[in-house]
């Protein structure tokens, strides 16, 4: 191999191409690549700012990188744990430019939404005697919200929780009302902990890792 | 995006604009959360969407006020599919299919109703009632496609001098629209109830 033909991916450890000299040269190379998308052309002010920003960017590269396999990390074993379903997967589908945070603002209404129902769910069920109809109906509208948005977890508490309704069970309508709660919170904390990521990598100027459209 | 700005920015804004070259789908559906699932989902097929949170206000929208049909306003003409929620507190989104297929105005406006629940009466008496389509929620990207199969052309409104687009029309043809006497609560096709007397907050 010459050494125009030698192309190193990482700084350059040496080959047998090469003289001390070319292996400078090649390191050398290599950062200026790592820096050509911040590069700036211009005056000794920036030629300051272009030193930070280079070290900044080789390692913004990195944490790049990083947050992006924390973040599939992160929608994977929700997936495979359940907390969310293909749902969700749905609506990543119909983020686009002209929808740049509709994942953001739907989660966050069920947010919203959500902490009311709980709220009127708890103060029902304080109550003597409890309305059931009345708490059936907020359950059924958290069914449908945690359903439409893919919080598999809650949506299932939901369900057991509209039987004890039915069977006007005190006893198993307070414990599911302990359950909702906590799965709300968990999805809660995991969904807040993945946009929180989504804010970084686009910060680092990384982009999102979105399910492609499926064809139908 | 705050609450209020995401308000103002659908479905509560001014109704004022009546070219629309492409589709205008209408949905209603009571939960907020799903409303907002609806027009993204509407949205990707670049259809303009006007959604609304109960059967009442869809109505209204289309022009039908106090069981009368008045002077449709021009927005009935240039709604090209109306996709609403089953269960709604009220009047429910089979009331409201009834009252659209009862209605010689309105009938023509296909009707896609949703529901989470999987009930075979119910989606029969849809169906029979004239829906085009009866959908699961949740609502996918899949079911969406298959919606543009049933999007009408627009019509052209009729030269009734409905030169007003706001406000009550003071003229209420003595022709009832269907079953929208008195706005009752019909009685479902099944024995299950659907939460009907039910309002939430």
């Amino acid at each position: 191999m010459t050494m125009a033909e030698c192309k190193p991916r990482g700084p350059c450890t040496g080959c047998a191409c090469e003289s001390e000299e070319a292996v400078v040269k090649k390191r050398e190379e290599f950062e200026d690549e790592a820096l050509v998308v911040k590069k700036r052309e211009g005056g000794e002010e920036e030629d300051e700012q272009e030193e930070d920003v280079s070290a900044a960017a080789v390692d913004g590269v990195v944490d790049v990188e990083r947050l992006l396999q924390e973040l599939v990390d992160l929608t994977r074993s929700l997936l495979a744990e359940e907390v969310l379903d293909q749902q969700f997967t749905q609506l990543q589908q119909l983020q686009d430019e002209s929808n740049p945070e509709f994942v953001l603002e739907v989660v966050s209404l069920f947010f919203e939404d959500s902490e009311r129902l709980l709220e009127e769910l708890t103060e029902f069920l304080a109550q003597d005697p409890i309305d059931y109809v009345a708490v059936d109906a907020h359950v059924h509208q958290l069914k449908g919200s945690s359903s439409s948005i893919g919080a598999q977890k809650v949506k299932t508490v939901c369900v057991k929780f509209r039987k004890c309704c039915e069977e006007e069970d005190r006893e198993g309508c307070q414990k599911c009302l302990e359950q909702v709660k906590q799965e709300f919170s968990l999805v809660k904390n995991k969904l807040e902990h993945m946009f929180e990521l989504e804010q970084k990598i686009l910060a680092a100027g990384g982009s999102l890792p979105y399910p492609e459209e499926e064809e139908y | 995006m705050n609450y209020s700005s995401y308000l103002s920015s659908t479905w509560m804004r001014p109704i004022t604009d009546f070219d629309i070259p492409e589709a205008h789908v209408l949905a209603v559906d009571d939960s907020i959360v799903d409303r907002k699932l609806i027009e993204g989902l509407l949205k990707t097929s670049l259809y303009k969407v006007t959604a609304v949170d109960s059967a009442l206000k869809a109505l209204e929208f289309l022009g039908v006020r106090d069981g009368c049909s008045t002077s449709l306003r021009p927005n009935a003409f240039q709604v090209n599919l109306i996709i609403t929620d089953y269960c709604m507190p009220g009047m429910t989104g089979y009331d409201l299919l009834k009252a659209i297929k009862d209605s010689t105005a309105l009938r023509e406006i296909p009707v896609v109703v949703m529901s989470s629940e999987n009930s075979p009466n119910r989606i029969e008496s849809c169906l029979k009632e004239g829906a085009e389509e009866f959908l699961i929620k949740p609502v996918k990207i899949s079911d969406v496609k298959r919606l543009r199969s049933y999007i009408r052309p627009p019509t052209k409104a009729p030269c009734s001098g409905s030169g007003e687009t706001l406000g009550p029309s003071p003229i209420c043809s003595k022709r009832k629209v269907g079953s929208l006497e008195g706005l009752q609560v019909k009685s479902n096709p099944e024995s299950q109830p659907c939460l009907n007397g039910v309002i939430v907050a």
